[in-house]
């Protein structure tokens, strides 16, 4: 006998989490289904990590309005939360004739989707703003309301909130089966046990087709499109100043310098059509494409040193839209598809994804009590631990540093080892409070990072460096 | 907050940062505090399970945590103040220090500043090697804290990227912890393991003789989902890829100065060193920072380092007394095959650099060369080599320094090959 829930949520990115999170307003019982190990740990963890506005979707899609709403309502969150952004700003940058005659355009559809702040910038202002860029740009399309955000924190925050609020959180389980249960509700079969619901909602990235076809649909086939990225130390960040983007082509918006919210400047990503929904490895070509890319723009970057390269992969589909659909009497949302603003769009997504499963006949009243939730903040914009005297005071461990050079303190990973939404890998901790994230990848505190993590959630030290059991403890 | 005063601020209590402390203190100099961002001082050394520390400096090898323990009970004798698990955060003033620790955050004012902050090896990342990024993928400096400070397990079979001394290191770690090495592989026509003295040859001859050196190789491919399976490697002349089985990869050597906080206070930096840019007084381009060991120029070994620190302390000294600093400093420029010389500065008021000799280091083996100092067209300097060897340090003399017009322009420090159409003019 499994738990009947309300709702099931599959996949816990951005997307799901945000979905989750909109549910738990609701009097329901909800789940959030994730078969990796921990929240936000694909798509919505190796991306370029900016905040768009939606200046550039098509006037009139699904993506547009849900990414406008959306906007509006991580603008309201991210400060409540605690989830790290800056607003920085981003220039499309023209370098060729065409290119700058291309812009008006790309205004006048700024303007279409609601971006009234869009404007055209003359190759003076544009150097006045980025004097680092190599010189030979034209013009570029200003539009001061892209910004950047921290993708590990978000999916977290959303979950995390989620979860305060009700939410059961079930990693570790991929769904392999959806089997028809009585009255027309839903059994998921994962490895290891089954669960049932009433109402379904498919938010599983790089999955959500095959999800779909458990459920008789062909709609969309995800064509996993790869991304390559290379992150620069944080001396490189006084270099770049705005989001510096190409003008783009039907294929894709092109190969971006941006600061992070860590201090850092990222740059790409590439864009590669694979078969593989696994394959996130760096190439000697991806990467060799992105240097050269590099090198054309801004010379000064490429003389700092790379911190990290990495590859994620977004969730194309042969459609240009979201792949968000109700199936009113199946009572499951299909939320597909999404294929590059995920993050961007995930809160708007999920308004929309309850109201659907409203008119499918969900009743929806709303609790007593939704609880706020506070992230601990590891963005650069703010105040760190290791910088507050008030909070070291409190307790001297946010003032014992173990990675140095993101400064991390053990508190904060002690912090993150017992959340709510607790760091089982060293992924996991990493993206929770940035350790092993910088310059040195570990060279000072990797040793004692493993220890700590796993003498604080009981694990063996060689599960998680995936040794196997009989390498010993 | 008030800043915390002292005479003389030494950040890093590794072998460069306790010398100076320690010869301060003998030459009379009472308030010193010494800062390290580690719970405990010591330095690198305490990482190093081997011996052949202390050869110069002590006259006498030790091993590492030996050598260190021996410097920080000096220390403790000698009262010298050491802050541990205390981190610089960045700079207030020319001399003056911002800091965290499990007591708060404050500031540190000092009359002098040494900075003694170290080196690091480059990680995989900074050498943009392609792959997956499975867990198992080491620098030297992480897998020594893996096994012998925190005895954590390592893994089965290993490569070693690199074949220099620290490669060693890596090897001799590697087999304490009972990792098989499938392949040290090194980009360089042959390994570059000089062994410093007759001792550790013998020791180490076989082990050495039982690791296979893949020679005229690059690392091109990390493979592993989780975990590394395996390595693929090119050959950098035929172009030939072959996998590697293993589960994992130590990167070795190319190091990088901690020079972060040097940065952050504005230090000119030099490009070839990529460490504080430093005349042979150990002084650099910020009025009252001195800098000295591994930090100058990456690693080299815990007692020219400790050497360095002594000697820095005696300008230190001197600084305090009289408040002297360089007014004119002639920048020495290499090229080509050069990779870097220290000290890159000359400066009038300086003395000769320590032993007397500039160091330098080459990127690649070379036979019957000529190196040659030039001050514009004129040649101050020119010295033969039978044979100089990359990853590995040279001495280039210092007696030209005295003819070197330091009103004049920029020194090069230029390599000829046997044959070239240079003459001496």
């Amino acid at each position: 006998m499994q738990i009947m829930y309300d709702v099931a949520v599959i996949g816990a990115g951005a997307v799901g989490a945000a979905v989750a999170r909109e549910l738990s307003r609701y009097d329901l019982s909800c789940v959030l289904v994730e078969a990796g190990p921990d929240v936000g740990g694909g798509t919505s963890r190796a991306n370029t990590a900016i905040w768009h506005t939606g200046y550039d979707a098509n006037p009139g899609s699904l993506e547009t309005k849900l990414l406008r709403r959306s906007h509006a309502l991580l603008e309201e969150f991210m400060p409540q939360a605690g989830v790290p952004f800056e607003r920085l700003g981003g220039l499309l940058v023209a370098w060729t004739e065409d290119q700058r005659l291309a812009l008006p355009a790309l205004l006048e559809k700024a303007h279409q989707n609601g971006d009234t702040d869009a404007r055209l910038a003359s190759a003076e202002e544009l150097y006045q703003r980025e004097p680092h860029l190599i010189p030979g740009a034209l013009g570029a399309l200003f539009v001061p309301g892209e910004s950047i955000l921290c993708t590990f924190t978000l999916p977290l925050a959303l979950a995390t909130q989620a979860v305060l609020n009700g939410v059961n959180l079930q990693l570790d389980f991929p769904v392999r089966e959806i089997l028809p249960g009585r009255d027309g509700t839903y059994l998921l079969q994962g490895p290891a046990g089954r669960l049932g619901c009433r109402y379904l909602v498919n938010a599983a990235g790089l999955y959500s087709d095959e999800i779909d076809r458990l459920l008789g649909h062909r709609d969309f086939t995800v064509r996993p499109r790869r991304g390559e990225l290379i992150v620069f130390d944080k001396f490189a960040r006084s270099l770049v100043n705005h989001i510096l983007m190409p003008v783009p082509t039907a294929i894709t918006k092109g190969v971006l310098i941006s600061p992070t919210v860590y201090g850092n400047v990222m740059l790409g990503p590439t864009a590669e059509d694979l078969p593989d929904k696994t394959e996130t490895s760096t190439s000697e070509t991806g990467l060799g494409l992105l240097w050269q890319k590099g090198m054309a723009i801004m010379p000064a970057l490429m003389r700092e040193e790379v911190t990290a390269a990495y590859a994620g992969l977004r969730p194309a589909t042969e459609h240009s839209d979201y792949q968000i659909r109700l199936y009113r009497k199946q009572h499951y949302v299909c939320a597909g598809g999404i294929r590059s603003t995920g993050v961007s769009g995930c809160m708007g997504i999920a308004e929309y994804v309850v109201e659907l499963l409203g008119d499918a006949g969900l009743e929806l009243s709303l609790k007593a009590e939704f609880k706020p939730v506070r992230m601990p903040y590891i963005g650069e914009a703010g105040i760190r631990p290791y910088q507050s005297a008030e909070m070291i005071a409190a307790n001297p461990d946010y003032g014992r540093i173990v990675c140095h050079c993101e400064r991390v303190s053990l508190g904060e990973i002690l912090d993150a080892a017992h959340a709510m939404i607790p760091a089982r890998t060293l992924d996991g901790l990493r993206r929770r409070t940035r350790v092993l994230q910088g310059r040195c990848q570990g060279f000072h505190c990797h040793a004692e990072v493993v220890a700590l993590l796993a003498r604080e959630t009981g694990q063996p030290a060689s599960g998680l460096m995936m040794l196997g059991a009989e390498d010993g403890a | 907050m008030a800043p915390e005063h002292t005479g003389v601020l030494i950040v890093g209590a590794g072998p460069a940062g306790l010398a100076a402390a320690l010869e301060l203190k003998r030459l009379g100099v009472t308030d010193i505090i010494v800062v390290d961002r580690e719970e405990e001082a010591g330095g690198t050394p305490r990482l190093c399970h081997h011996t052949g520390f202390g050869l110069q400096d002590l006259r006498w090898p030790y091993s590492g945590p030996g050598y260190a323990r021996r410097y920080v009970r000096q220390a403790g004798t000698a009262g010298i103040e050491i802050y541990t698990s205390t981190t610089i955060t960045g700079w207030q003033g020319p001399t003056t220090l911002t800091y965290t620790s499990p007591r708060g955050t404050g500031q540190l004012s000092a009359r002098a500043v040494l900075l003694a902050t170290g080196c690091r090896e480059r990680p995989r990342s900074a050498r943009l090697v392609p792959g997956s990024r499975p867990q198992g993928v080491f620098t030297t400096g992480s897998l020594q804290r893996f096994v012998y400070q925190h005895r954590l397990p390592v893994g089965r079979r290993a490569v070693i990227v690199g074949a220099e001394l620290v490669s060693l290191s890596a090897l001799m770690t590697l087999a304490h912890a009972r990792v098989s090495v499938a392949a040290m592989v090194t980009e360089l026509p042959r390994h570059q393991i000089y062994f410093p003295y007759l001792p550790v040859k013998w020791v180490m001859a076989d082990l050495l003789r039982r690791t296979p050196i893949v020679a005229g190789a690059r690392i091109s491919l990390i493979v592993g989902h989780t975990r590394v399976e395996g390595v693929e490697i090119r050959r950098l002349d035929s172009g030939r890829v072959e996998t590697i089985a293993c589960d994992t990869v130590v990167f070795t050597g190319d190091w990088i100065p901690e020079h972060e906080l040097a940065r952050l206070g504005g230090l000119a930096l030099d490009a070839g060193t990529r460490g504080p840019r430093s005349d042979p007084d150990f002084r650099t381009s910020a009025p009252g920072v001195f800098a000295a060991g591994n930090l100058l120029r990456g690693a080299e070994t815990a007692d020219i380092c400790a050497l360095e620190g002594r000697n820095a302390a005696r300008h230190i000294r001197d600084f305090l007394n009289d408040g002297l600093w360089l007014e004119r400093a002639l920048p020495l420029r290499v090229e080509g095959p050069i990779a870097w010389i220290f000290p890159n500065i000359v400066s009038p008021s300086a003395g000769r650099p320590i032993l007397s000799h500039f160091t330098f280091r080459v990127r690649e083996f070379c036979r019957d060369v000529q190196v040659r100092v030039y001050q514009g067209a004129k040649v101050l300097h020119a010295q033969s080599f039978r044979r100089l060897l990359p990853n590995d340090s040279m001495r280039l003399a210092a007696d030209w320094v005295d003819v070197a017009d330091l009103a004049g322009e920029a020194l090069q420090v230029v390599l000829h090959r046997a044959g070239s159409s240079c003459s001496i003019g």
